[in-house]
């Protein structure tokens, strides 16, 4: 994976950003399905500091790094 | 100068809590207290993060962490003389909700005595499909000045540029995933100024010697890493991620890893294990064949093929729940401890404390205790 597949594959979300704008696409998980989700036991970064500090052990001791995400818990649907 | 590699710290603080693009992360602090100990090295600290909303649309985030390092590793052992340390970092963000989208901003400080690095971060994350998909795509800048503590006059840059995008997606009503592609570049001064390399030098009793090791000054790196969350038929849940890894200097990794949570009364337990392989790099030589044998050289042990497990073990209590409390403006509370039992095995990297012929030494071995406990106030 070069930067230019990392670009290929930025367009192709930005298409899929702008195509999101042309109709609405039907929720097949809908928002009344959604509480197991909700659920803490379902986040998958719930705890921001701790899941910090131990990719930064990991990072330290080895030598990849990246591509775990930074994003954070929840679904967004309480 | 031993945690230096900031830039995933800062997008990670920087997207906290906003998989969901919609909502603004929940107000809440965190008072941590960390310990790692292990090959030597016994690094404590704490690290408390306090976020805050502002109003509707904004959520600001402050971390402050600490590391007190006392380190007779096996590097310092062999090359140079045990020492102690500390290094503080702090970090300001800032989140903006408009509709389905949620703007970030992060800096990140870290200052050592012979190492300082500031890294500024932005992201945007966009919730689509009814809310079923969110797209986050991040760009950090890093700033790194390296020194030497026995050289005032020594004083190196290094930069570092980060892009990001992330997928985070509801497949069905007990599955999520999220799917994370990443670039690093790096510029400038890359190795460590105090560490050496081993060639063979009949001139010396040992049979070799060590001279400074010196890196390519660039390195780009891509990595690609995928998971998923299932709710089991009780409320339990699974999870399984996996990462591949490849950069400029050969170095290529896989890594893996399964968890189970499992709640019970007020508890929440959960076990992890993960598993790291990686060749590597291309210059780097447990013992090159004479001194400046090649135009790079490194012995760092981070950078040779190696393989890791790592054991998780995690309880948390919730000893305040959000029902109707008498602590105030304090909604809900927990405290979680965890321990990772975390063990090396190193393919190309010899134990010289055993002082044994060239060529017969031990492959060296790591075993790491890494514990936390940290409170957690909602409000």
């Amino acid at each position: 994976m070069n930067k230019r597949s990392t670009g290929r594959i930025c367009l192709t979300l930005f298409v899929l950003l702008g195509l999101s704008a042309c109709g609405p696409i039907e929720p097949w998980v809908k928002p009344y399905e959604r509480d197991r989700l909700a659920d803490p036991i379902m986040a998958l970064d719930g705890d921001a500091v701790s899941v910090s500090y131990i990719q930064h052990v990991y990072e330290a001791r080895e030598g990849a790094r990246g591509g775990e995400g930074g994003a954070g818990g929840g679904c967004g649907c309480n | 100068m031993i945690l230096r590699r900031l830039t995933s710290i800062a997008l990670l603080l920087a997207l906290a809590g906003n998989a969901f693009a919609g909502v603004l992360p929940d107000d809440r602090t965190d008072l941590l207290y960390h310990l790692y100990d292990g090959g030597g090295v016994e690094i404590d600290g704490p690290s408390v993060l306090v976020r805050k909303k502002v109003g509707k649309s904004v959520s600001l985030v402050g971390n402050y962490y600490v590391d007190m390092i006392s380190s007779a590793s096996i590097d310092v052992v062999t090359t140079a003389s045990p020492y102690t340390e500390e290094r503080t970092q702090w970090s300001l963000g800032a989140d903006y909700l408009h509709g389905n989208t949620t703007m970030s901003v992060n800096y990140v400080s870290s200052v050592e005595s012979d190492y300082d690095a500031s890294t500024y971060s932005f992201s945007v994350s966009q919730d689509m499909f009814g809310d079923l998909t969110t797209l986050t795509l991040s760009y950090a800048l890093g700033d790194d000045i390296v020194r030497r503590s026995d050289d005032p006059a020594f004083m190196r840059d290094l930069d570092k540029q980060n892009y990001s995008i992330g997928i985070t997606q509801i497949l069905t009503k007990n599955l999520i995933a999220q799917l994370n592609f990443e670039t690093l570049t790096e510029e400038g001064f890359l190795n460590n100024p105090y560490r050496s390399v081993r060639y063979a030098d009949s001139g010396s009793a040992l049979g070799y010697s060590f001279e400074p090791e010196l890196y390519p000054n660039t390195r780009t790196s891509n990595a690609v890493g995928m998971r998923a969350r299932y709710f089991l038929p009780y409320r339990a849940a699974v999870e399984g991620e996996y990462r591949y890894f490849i950069d400029t200097w050969d170095i290529e990794s896989h890594t893996g890893s399964l968890s189970y949570i499992h709640p019970w009364r007020d508890l929440t337990f959960t076990g992890k294990f993960r598993y790291h392989s990686q060749t590597g790099a291309h210059f780097y030589s447990d013992l090159f064949s004479r001194s400046e044998a090649t135009n790079f050289r490194g012995r760092d042990k981070e950078i040779s093929a190696l393989t890791s497990y790592t054991f998780m073990l995690q309880a948390a209590y919730e000893f305040l729940s959000d029902d109707g409390n008498d602590w105030g403006f304090i909604k809900k509370a927990k405290v979680t401890g965890s321990l990772n039992l975390l063990h090396i095995d190193y393919d190309e990297f010899s134990d010289l404390r055993a002082l044994e012929p060239i060529g017969s030494e031990p492959l060296y071995k790591l075993d790491a205790d890494i514990f936390q406990i940290f409170f957690t106030f909602w409000y």
